[in-house]
């Protein structure tokens, strides 16, 4: 049978609550940190640079307090990806012969640059998730929100991008519930997810599908109702009742991060 | 059919820090024929608890036996024992799908690979039981209101024609009428097939006239069980983790604190009024009146 509570181990933007500096700093501070990263790991080609960001995402995990399982978690839907990265840059690179097997060739720069790419796929996806994983999804959004709207000018709708981004994130794991619900309740009338043939497999996700669809449209039909009955009228003139601010740790971090990312980025 | 549960603990995300203990170390004996209430806040466990009944969750520990067999053992094949133990989950009518109703109650049946006719007959009476006419089969249930909705979803239950119905919460969000109608439907299929009902409830009333016997949960533990009388002749016990008991019973317990000799275990109006009645006549022939 389906093992139903798969559902439950997504770690799409998970959230782990608690009270460790990196909680505790301002959204708009971890995301310009993040960003920042990614951008740098896309610069770095030694692997000393490699090392040295491990280390200070290493640093960031142990100060988060959040279990290391949980990051690793996140990174077993990609393995496949990685791996086939690694491998398709190790055979396909030309250079000096290490090993070679039919139209199979392994080269030194081969493997080199494939072992750098998988790093930087690890730490591309380990980085990001420590931003979800301390941050509250409406922490997230609020923080992207007050980023975004100096683009305000340029056409680019702040507010209305996060409170997209606030409801489909708020809305993922009542999706999931209700998915593994209906699953259960369909299962419970002897439906079968799991064995047959693509065509009969394909037929039998229609019991599930169709009642989610029901039901999100529902939602959706049911929020646009609240959300109007509150007088929400899009964000203009909107204020806020938790107030960003940046404090010394703040500043401390985004300036000592800066430099050490930036440093990595250009001399690694 | 019986069920036999003996030291069910289940445990949600177990080796998480989101792991939370849902129910722990239950046992309870459900009798072929009896109709059980469960009753108990949200968050009780109650749902987690039904949800063992046909094998949909698996303990963390403990044992569940349905007719004496193991169901979590190694070979069970659980669509059978699904068949035998048919699950109404809470609002059931957000998982109808079909584009008939007619199609929609078949799912079940069709899904144990019955012959056209054994399926067509089943389809029928099971929209006999609860009611709902034969030329709505061919509407869309999506059509329907929201009581024939749920009506419909739980005649998808009973065409697999199961030996034990566990139902969650059948009369959530219905009105009295609906919830009148259900209640009737189940008593009555109780009745006719020999069923054995399985019911979670947040109200009181049709506990105290459907049930043959209560069980209490509180924080994932069985804290009393007994007949409803029994049971709800302990209102402040069951006051103090926050449930109430039946108006009625209620009332007695009200008039009794004015100093009239009413029993305890008074359930329903009709009881009700012939404890009042006899508590007038007593007094008429006593011929003091009373302070009324």
């Amino acid at each position: 049978m389906v093992p139903v509570a798969t559902f439950r181990h997504i770690t799409i933007g998970q959230y782990i609550p608690g009270e460790s500096l990196l909680h505790r700093l301002d959204p708009r501070t971890k995301i310009l940190v993040t960003l920042l990263l990614v951008v740098g790991l896309f610069f770095i080609d030694t692997y000393l640079g490699y090392g040295l960001a491990a280390l200070y995402i290493a640093l960031a995990i142990f100060r988060s307090g959040i279990p290391p399982r949980f990051l690793f978690r996140g990174l077993r839907p990609v393995i496949i990806i990685i791996l086939l990265t690694f491998m398709l840059n190790s055979f396909m690179t030309e250079g000096e012969i290490l090993w070679q097997w039919g139209f199979l060739t392994l080269t030194k720069e081969g493997l080199s640059k494939g072992g750098m790419l998988a790093i930087r796929l690890i730490l591309l996806i380990v980085g990001t998730s420590i931003l979800t994983l301390t941050t509250s999804p409406l922490a997230l959004t609020d923080g992207l929100e007050s980023l975004l709207r100096p683009g305000k000018r340029i056409g680019i709708p702040a507010h209305e991008l996060a409170m997209m981004m606030t409801i489909a994130l708020r809305f993922i794991p009542t999706l999931l519930e209700e998915t593994e619900k209906i699953m259960k309740a369909q299962m419970a009338r002897g439906a079968d997810f799991e064995s047959g043939n693509l065509l009969q497999r394909a037929r039998s996700l229609l019991p599930l599908l169709v009642p989610l669809f029901v039901s999100a449209f529902r939602r959706a039909d049911e929020l646009a109702v609240a959300m109007e009955a509150r007088c929400y009228r899009g964000g203009e003139g909107r204020t806020k009742l938790k107030q960003l601010a940046f404090h010394t740790a703040d500043f401390l971090v985004l300036a000592g991060s800066g430099c050490f990312v930036l440093w990595l980025a250009l001399t690694m | 059919m019986s069920i036999e549960i003996r030291g069910l603990t289940h445990t949600y995300n177990p080796g998480t820090p989101l792991a939370r203990t849902a129910i722990k170390d239950i046992n309870l004996t459900i009798e072929d024929g009896e109709t059980l209430a469960i009753i108990g806040h949200t968050g009780s466990g109650k749902s987690t608890l039904v949800q063992h009944l046909n094998g949909l969750l698996k303990p963390t520990s403990g044992t569940i036996k349905v007719d004496g067999v193991d169901i979590n053992q190694k070979g069970v094949d659980l669509r059978s024992i699904r068949w035998k133990v048919g699950l109404v989950f809470q609002y059931p009518e957000h998982q109808l799908f079909e584009e008939t109703v007619w199609d929609d109650v078949a799912f079940g049946p069709r899904n144990m690979g019955l012959s056209d006719e054994e399926v067509r007959s089943r389809v029928e009476r099971a929209l006999a039981a609860v009611d709902i006419d034969m030329a709505l089969a061919e509407r869309s249930p999506f059509e329907l209101s929201g009581g024939e909705k749920r009506r419909v979803a739980i005649a998808g239950v009973l065409a697999m024609e199961p030996s034990v119905l566990v139902l969650d919460e059948p009369t959530a969000g219905l009105d009295p009428r609906g919830r009148q109608d259900m209640l009737g439907q189940i008593q009555r299929l109780q009745a006719e097939r020999h069923l054995t009902v399985v019911f979670v409830s947040h109200n009181m009333a049709e506990v105290a006239t459907l049930a043959d016997r209560l069980v209490v949960m509180e924080r994932g533990e069985i804290v009393m069980e007994g007949p409803p009388k029994t049971i709800f002749a302990q209102g402040d016990k069951l006051g103090a983790i926050g449930l109430g008991v039946p108006e009625m019973t209620a009332l007695m317990a009200k008039l009794r604190e004015k100093g009239w000799d009413v029993p305890d275990s008074v359930l329903t109006v009709e009881e009700a009024e012939e404890a009042i009645m006899a508590v007038l006549r007593r007094e008429a022939r006593v011929g003091t009146g009373g302070d009324l």
